[in-house]
C-alpha cells in the first residue's frame, strides 16, 4: 500500500510538468487549430534559459523561474509571427508541416550550440526528504507541485476573469465572429502563445531541479507526451490538460514499477490511440459533430 | 496557313525544350552510372550512396501516395520500414531464405501491419492522424527496442549484403510502375477524390475508409520492401536507424518533390541523399538545412517544387509529333495541360 501511494506521489510530480506543458498546447490548438510540434522544444529552451540565469547570472529559484518564462513568452510570440501567422490561411497541413520544422530548427540549433551532452541542473536548494507514514515526499516534488498549483490558479484567473481571457474564449469558440466584435484576434493568438510558452518554460525549469540532468533533445518526448495528456483531456478544454497530464504521469511511473523502464516510452501513445478510438474528444470534451 | 514542321519539338515552348534537354541529359547520366557501375568503374563508396538514393526513392513514392495523393498525414513511415527490414533480416539470418522471398515476407508483414493500424486510426482526420501515425512508429520503436528476438537496443548484425545496385534500382523502378499506374487507375482517382474534399467523394460513392486504409496498405508494403533492401545493404540494423527523424527525412522529401508528384519525389530523394554526401563537412547542418527547407517551402511554395505535375505532363509527351498515335484536333490540344484536377 506505501509502496502504491509512494507511486502516486511519483506520478503526480511528474504529471503536473506533463499538464504544464499540456497547457500550452490545449490553449493554442483551441484557438487556432494547430499542433505547436515545436512546444516542446520550447519547454527545453525554458530549461536551459533557467539553467544559465541560475548558474550564469547566480539566480535564485523563483527569478530564474520567472526570466525562463519571460524569455520563452517572447521566443513563442516571435515563432507565432515569423512561422505560423503568414499561413494562417493556408491549409492544416501546411501549418503543420511548418511546425515540425520549427520544432527541428531549434532542437537542432540546440544541438549545435549546446552539444548533445546532457549537463546537471545547478543545484538550487538542497534534497531533503521527508518520511510521512512510510511515504517518502522530498521537497522538490513539494515544489513542483506547488508551483504547477500557483500557475494554474494564475491561468484560471486570467482565462475567465480578465478581458483578454474572455476574448481568449470569444476567438476560440469563433474567430470570426470574435473579429467582428471588435476583438483583435492577432494580438489573443499572440498572447495565447506567450501564456503558453511561459507555462511550458516553467515546466523546464522544474524538470531541470527534479530530475537534475537537462540536454537539447529533452523537448521531444514530453513534447509529444504533453500532446497525448492534451487530448486525452479533451482538446481546448483548459481543466482536461491537467487532468490528462497527471492520469499520463501515474500511467508511465505504474508502467515503469510493473515492468521494464524501457516502456514507459510505450504507454503513452498506447493511450492516445485507444482514447482517440473510444473518445475523441477527451475525458472532458464534448463531442461536436463537424459542421459540411 | 503555318507549315507544319516535322521536328518532334515543333510548337513546344523554349521551356519545355529545356525541360527535354534536362531529361534527355538526366537519361544519359542515368545510362552512363548504370554502365560505370557494371563495369566496375564506379567506386564502391559512391555506389552504396547511390543503393541508399534508390531505396530513399521507394521511400519517398510510397509516403506520396499516402500523404500526397490520397491526402492523409501518415508521420509513421519509418516505422513500417522497420517491420519490413527486421523481419526480412530475421529471414535471412535463421532460415537463410532466397533474397527475394524475403524482401516480399518483409514487405507482405509491413503491408498487414498498415492494414491493422489503418483500420481504427483512418478514422481520424489530418493533424489527430498525424500523431496517432507518429505514435505508431514510436511504438515500433520501443517493442523492437524490447523483444529479444531482434536484439534489442545491440540491434541485429551479420545480415547478408544481399542488396546491390540493380536489385535497388529494379525495384525502385518496379515501385514507381506500380504506385504511378495506381494513381492513373480508377482507385488512383478515387484516392485523389479523397484527398480533394472527402465529404464529396463519399456523395459520390467512394467508399473512403476503404481507399484511405488501401492506399495505407500499399505504402507500407512498399516502406517494409525498402526497409528490407536498407537491411541487406547496411548489413546491420538498430532501431536507432527507424527514429522519428527518419520518417521527417522521407517527409522532407515529399515535400520538397511536392505532394502528389511522383517525379517530384524520385527527384527530392536522390538530390537529398546524394547533397549531404557532397556537403559532409556540413554534417552537422544537414537537420538545421532540412528544418529551414520544410518551413521555407511551407511559407513560399507549399506545393513544393513540382507541384503535383510529373515528367510527362512537363514534357507534354501526348504532344510529341513522332509518338503522337493520331493528329487530334486543335481544339483537343487545350484541355490537356492540367492533368484533369
Amino acid at each position: 500500500m506505501q509502496e502504491v501511494i509512494q507511486q502516486l506521489v511519483n506520478g503526480i510530480s511528474l504529471g503536473s510538468i506533463y499538464g504544464l506543458i499540456a497547457l500550452g498546447y490545449t490553449m493554442v490548438y483551441g484557438i487556432i487549430r494547430l499542433i505547436n510540434f515545436a512546444h516542446g522544444d520550447i519547454y527545453m529552451i525554458g530549461a536551459f534559459v533557467g539553467y544559465f540565469a541560475i548558474r550564469n547570472f547566480n539566480l535564485s529559484f523563483l527569478p530564474a523561474l520567472l526570466v525562463a518564462m519571460a524569455v520563452c513568452a517572447a521566443l513563442g510570440t516571435a515563432i507565432e509571427r515569423l512561422a505560423y501567422r503568414p499561413l494562417r490561411n493556408s491549409t492544416r497541413i501546411a501549418a503543420l508541416i511548418t511546425a515540425i520544422g520549427v520544432s527541428f530548427l531549434i532542437q537542432n540549433a540546440a544541438l549545435l550550440a549546446w552539444t548533445p551532452d546532457p549537463r546537471s541542473y545547478p543545484d538550487v536548494f538542497p534534497l531533503r526528504t521527508y518520511e510521512i507514514g512510510g511515504v517518502f515526499v522530498d521537497n522538490r516534488q513539494i515544489t513542483i507541485l506547488s508551483v504547477a498549483v500557483a500557475l494554474m490558479v494564475v491561468l484560471h484567473y486570467i482565462v475567465n476573469f480578465t478581458q483578454i481571457g474572455r476574448a481568449m474564449r470569444a476567438v476560440a469558440i469563433d474567430a470570426d465572429t470574435a473579429r467582428l466584435m471588435g476583438i483583435d484576434v492577432d494580438r489573443v493568438i499572440s498572447f495565447t502563445f506567450a501564456l503558453g510558452s511561459a507555462l511550458a518554460a516553467a515546466a523546464g525549469v522544474l524538470v531541470g531541479i527534479y530530475y537534475n540532468r537537462i540536454e537539447p533533445t529533452m523537448g521531444a518526448m514530453p513534447g509529444l507526451k504533453a500532446f497525448v495528456a492534451a487530448v486525452l483531456g479533451g482538446i481546448g478544454v483548459i481543466p482536461g490538460a491537467m487532468l490528462g497530464g497527471l492520469v499520463m504521469g501515474v500511467a508511465e511511473v505504474a508502467v515503469v514499477a510493473l515492468t521494464a523502464s524501457t516502456w514507459k516510452d510505450a504507454v503513452a501513445f498506447a493511450i492516445l490511440i485507444v482514447i482517440l478510438l473510444v473518445k475523441p474528444a477527451g475525458l472532458l470534451g464534448r463531442q461536436v459533430r463537424e459542421k459540411v | 496557313m503555318r507549315k507544319e514542321s516535322i521536328l518532334p519539338l515543333s510548337g513546344f515552348s523554349l521551356r519545355q525544350k529545356l525541360t527535354w534537354l534536362a531529361a534527355v541529359l538526366m537519361g544519359l547520366m542515368l545510362v552512363a552510372v548504370n554502365v560505370g557501375v557494371y563495369r566496375g568503374t564506379v567506386d564502391f563508396y559512391f555506389t552504396g550512396v547511390l543503393v541508399v538514393a534508390w531505396i530513399n526513392v521507394i521511400l519517398a513514392v510510397s509516403l506520396n501516395l499516402i500523404n500526397g495523393f490520397t491526402g492523409q498525414f501518415s508521420l509513421g513511415h519509418a516505422g513500417f520500414m522497420a517491420v519490413g527490414a527486421y523481419v526480412s533480416a530475421l529471414l535471412t539470418i535463421h532460415l537463410n531464405w532466397p533474397f527475394p522471398v524475403v524482401l516480399l515476407l518483409g514487405a507482405l508483414v509491413a503491408a498487414l501491419l498498415g492494414f491493422f493500424i489503418g483500420l481504427p486510426t483512418l478514422r481520424l482526420r489530418g493533424d489527430y492522424l498525424a500523431i496517432a501515425t507518429l505514435g505508431f512508429g514510436e511504438i515500433v520503436r520501443v517493442v523492437l527496442l524490447n523483444l529479444d528476438i531482434t536484439g534489442g537496443p545491440r540491434g541485429l548484425g551479420g545480415i547478408f549484403p544481399k542488396t546491390t545496385f540493380f536489385s535497388a534500382e529494379v525495384l525502385a523502378a518496379l515501385t514507381i510502375i506500380v504506385i504511378g499506374n495506381i494513381i492513373r487507375s480508377s482507385h488512383g482517382r478515387a484516392f485523389i477524390a479523397v484527398r480533394e474534399d472527402e465529404i464529396a467523394a463519399e456523395a459520390m460513392g467512394i467508399d473512403t475508409t476503404r481507399y484511405k486504409v488501401l492506399a495505407f496498405a500499399i505504402g507500407a508494403a512498399f516502406a517494409g520492401l525498402a526497409g528490407g533492401l536498407f537491411a541487406h545493404h547496411q548489413m546491420f540494423i538498430d532501431p536507432r536507424s527507424f527514429t522519428f527523424q527518419r520518417s521527417i527525412e522521407i517527409l522532407v522529401m515529399v515535400v520538397l518533390g511536392g505532394l502528389g508528384s511522383i517525379t517530384g519525389s524520385v527527384i527530392a530523394a536522390f538530390v537529398l541523399t546524394i547533397l549531404p554526401e557532397a556537403l559532409r563537412g556540413m554534417a552537422e547542418y544537414r537537420m538545421i538545412v532540412y528544418a529551414l527547407l520544410l518551413i521555407g517551402l511551407m511559407l513560399v511554395r507549399p506545393q513544393g517544387l513540382l507541384g503535383t505535375k510529373e515528367l510527362r505532363d512537363m514534357l507534354g509527351i501526348d504532344r510529341v509529333r513522332w509518338l503522337k498515335a493520331e493528329q487530334p484536333a486543335a481544339g483537343a490540344l487545350k484541355s490537356h495541360g492540367g492533368d484533369g484536377r
